[in-house]
């Protein structure tokens, strides 16, 4: 009895979080015609009047009703409007309702835009910094957990108190530093600020600090240097950390919208986001094309969560139980 | 004999020191002396003091920014604590089906904020929206949603019949404040706001439901079977045994939701925006507010980094508050 009154709660609840996707999906398979004209509903159902003359079945709208007959505009196949106040017999005239999935919209959506060339720079860069965090992230996190020199808790303090600066506030400044490095607008202003990332250095030094110093005294003894101790034995030992910190890395990276948008302009170097960003202003009116952006956009995501749920939660979930 | 100085660690350290020294120390560094001169687009400035934040201080935009950024902050947070606690609550009691709510609740965090801004602005519109398409099948009048700046206390009110507006205009000339600010200090955020207020809290919601979820799970058992021996009920259970230990995590929900939504800018920029954020400026946020100043006409990036600098104080402000304060919720 209990049970059930949870299973309601959480199916309503539930329903409320996936209705804007459900719906973002049947809008971006209706034609804007039927959106326009008010169908909005959650089912792409259009519905048709026609008129059939000579065993062809027409197109047609009805324009005035005068007794038992009605005045119609006739379509032809591309909608090209070819006889206009025609009179029929109201009888004559039937309205049908079918299903119609117009995925032409994604295609006309594609034209309109380049998003194949958004798609493969963001790719790019979201894989680039998934890299470069990972390399910068466990050479330093290595020498935080296991080595011991001067300046070293001063130094991991610094960069942990770097980790609550807000983006919005070094947003400005940055913009004035890459400017002066000449790097806005090109692939170097996305990636190379994000390279590293203090969060990842965190997590892997608190996977690195549980591994047993005896493993470490043993691979000494092996004649095994720093680097190769790093590679063959501290590495595989902390698989998952460092899956976490990949998935972290690239959501962020692909998500990331203020930053791309503030310091590249140039529809080569665009990614995504700000693709997508751009798009909705100038088709705000065509909803039908911007819902099959927006799916496309949120689609490798989407696939990603499907495939890796389990961690990617279980990822999140360790972030709030740090410290 | 003396040690040979081992250099190794440096080494280690340094590619990811130089990325957080250049692109991190620096900036913000960079971003006080910014603040103290007139620098735009084109390039630094003359040195001008304080201008900028005395500037600011008589910028009636900004401060309305900031009573929005405060509005949406005073109505997401505790929303969402509440409502994440309860579903969290409610999937820790189940066993079928808990991991596709989970992941059903989850979906809205890993995907983009701008293709979610796109769809809930579609969804908000007056024309081929489906809220007001809910609400004229449900024998409502549609509402203006993202294009109404009425606030929502005066929306409700006017719907009951009390003349809201006229009030605020005998009350404004009774205490000789202005017109225009009594009314947004009043009236609540507007429509539009109340619009992100929704998208915001439902995009984090299911962060903070797994974050909580993390915490329910670390509760012992025993607890709950203690208290059922001792014939409490399943509400006593929750506000004696669930609230007391769960409290350090709702300190860490607490702080990370306002700091998140201090920072809100996408949803602004992409819901209500550009040129202006919504309707007569309802919907301009903080960050929002120094986006515009620093890359919108005015160019003014001096000025834009003052605004940055008082948000970052008042988010270091909250973070300090909060480590001084969890040492003493922490059981």
């Amino acid at each position: 009895m209990k049970k059930s009154i949870s299973y309601i709660i959480l199916s309503v609840c539930g329903l409320f979080m996936v209705i804007p996707f459900i719906w973002m999906l049947t809008t971006s398979v209706k034609s804007q015609l039927e959106v326009n004209k008010g169908n909005v509903g959650f089912l792409p159902i259009e519905q048709h009047t026609s008129y059939e003359e000579n065993g062809i079945i027409y197109r047609v709208t009805p324009v005035k009703v005068e007794g038992d007959s009605t005045y119609i505009h006739v379509f032809d196949k591309d909608m090209k409007r070819i006889r206009s106040y025609l009179k029929v017999a109201s009888s004559e005239i039937t309205e049908k309702k079918e299903i119609k999935l117009h995925f032409e919209n994604y295609k006309e959506a594609f034209t309109k835009v380049p998003f194949k060339r958004y798609f493969i720079n963001t790719l790019f860069v979201s894989i680039s910094v998934v890299f470069g965090v990972l390399v910068t992230g466990s050479l330093a996190a290595y020498a935080f957990a296991t080595m011991r020199f001067k300046g070293r808790d001063f130094i991991f303090y610094l960069f942990i108190s770097m980790m609550m600066v807000p983006q919005p506030v070094y947003l400005i400044p940055s913009y004035v530093l890459l400017n002066h490095l000449g790097w806005i607008d090109t692939y170097n202003a996305l990636i190379i600020p994000w390279i590293a990332n203090i969060f990842t250095i965190f997590l892997l030094r608190q996977q690195f600090k549980t591994i047993p110093d005896e493993l470490f005294d043993a691979a000494r003894i092996d004649g095994c240097g720093r680097l190769r101790t790093l590679w063959t034995l501290v590495l595989p030992l902390s698989k998952s950390v460092i899956v976490t910190s990949a998935i972290f890395g690239f959501i962020g990276s692909w998500n990331s919208f203020m930053w791309p948008l503030v310091m590249t302009d140039s529809p080569s170097i665009r990614v995504l986001q700000v693709g997508l960003s751009y798009f909705s202003q100038e088709a705000s009116a065509q909803t039908s094309l911007l819902m099959a952006a927006s799916t496309f956009s949120i689609l490798p995501l989407v696939i990603l969560f499907i495939f890796a749920q389990k961690q990617i939660i279980a990822s999140f979930a360790s972030s709030g139980l740090k410290g | 004999m003396k040690k040979k100085f081992d250099y190794g660690p440096y080494l280690y350290i340094l590619p990811a020191a130089i990325i957080v020294i250049v692109f991190r120390l620096i900036p913000i560094i960079l971003s006080f002396i910014v603040s103290f001169y007139d620098w735009t687009i084109t390039g630094p400035g003359k040195f001008i003091g304080f201008e900028n934040y005395i500037m600011m201080f008589h910028d009636g935009e900004f401060w309305q920014s900031m009573l929005n950024t405060f509005y949406l902050v005073i109505f997401v947070v505790p929303v969402s604590l509440v409502l994440s606690l309860v579903f969290a609550n409610f999937l820790n009691g189940i066993e079928k089906l808990k991991s596709l709510f989970r992941s059903i609740y989850f979906i809205p965090t890993v995907t983009s904020m701008v293709a979610i801004s796109i769809v809930w602005k579609i969804i908000f519109n007056q024309q081929t929206g489906l809220a007001n398409y809910f609400l004229t099948k449900l024998g409502f009048d549609p509402m203006g949603w993202l294009a109404e700046s009425r606030g929502i206390l005066d929306i409700i009110l006017s719907s009951l019949g009390v003349n809201f507006q006229g009030f605020i205009q005998s009350f404004s000339s009774g205490i000789g404040m202005n017109y225009n600010t009594l009314y947004l200090l009043l009236g609540g955020p507007s429509l539009a706001l109340f619009c992100i207020i929704i998208v915001t809290i439902w995009k984090g919601l299911g962060y903070n439901t797994i974050i909580y979820l993390a915490g329910l799970q670390n509760i012992p058992k025993v607890y709950y079977e203690a208290a059922d021996l001792d014939g409490a009920g399943k509400i006593r259970q929750f506000f004696k045994i669930t609230w007391q230990l769960i409290s350090p995590t709702t300190f860490y929900v607490l702080m990370m939701t306002t700091i998140v939504t201090f920072q809100v800018f996408s949803q602004i920029y992409l819901m209500t925006g550009p040129p202006v954020g919504g309707p007569l400026g309802t919907t301009k946020v903080i960050v929002y507010f120094l986006f515009d100043k620093g890359f919108g006409e005015s160019n003014n990036l001096s000025y834009a980094s003052a605004i940055a600098l008082v948000l970052f104080a008042i988010i270091l402000t909250l973070t300090l508050f909060q480590k001084k304060l969890e040492k003493k919720v922490h059981y």
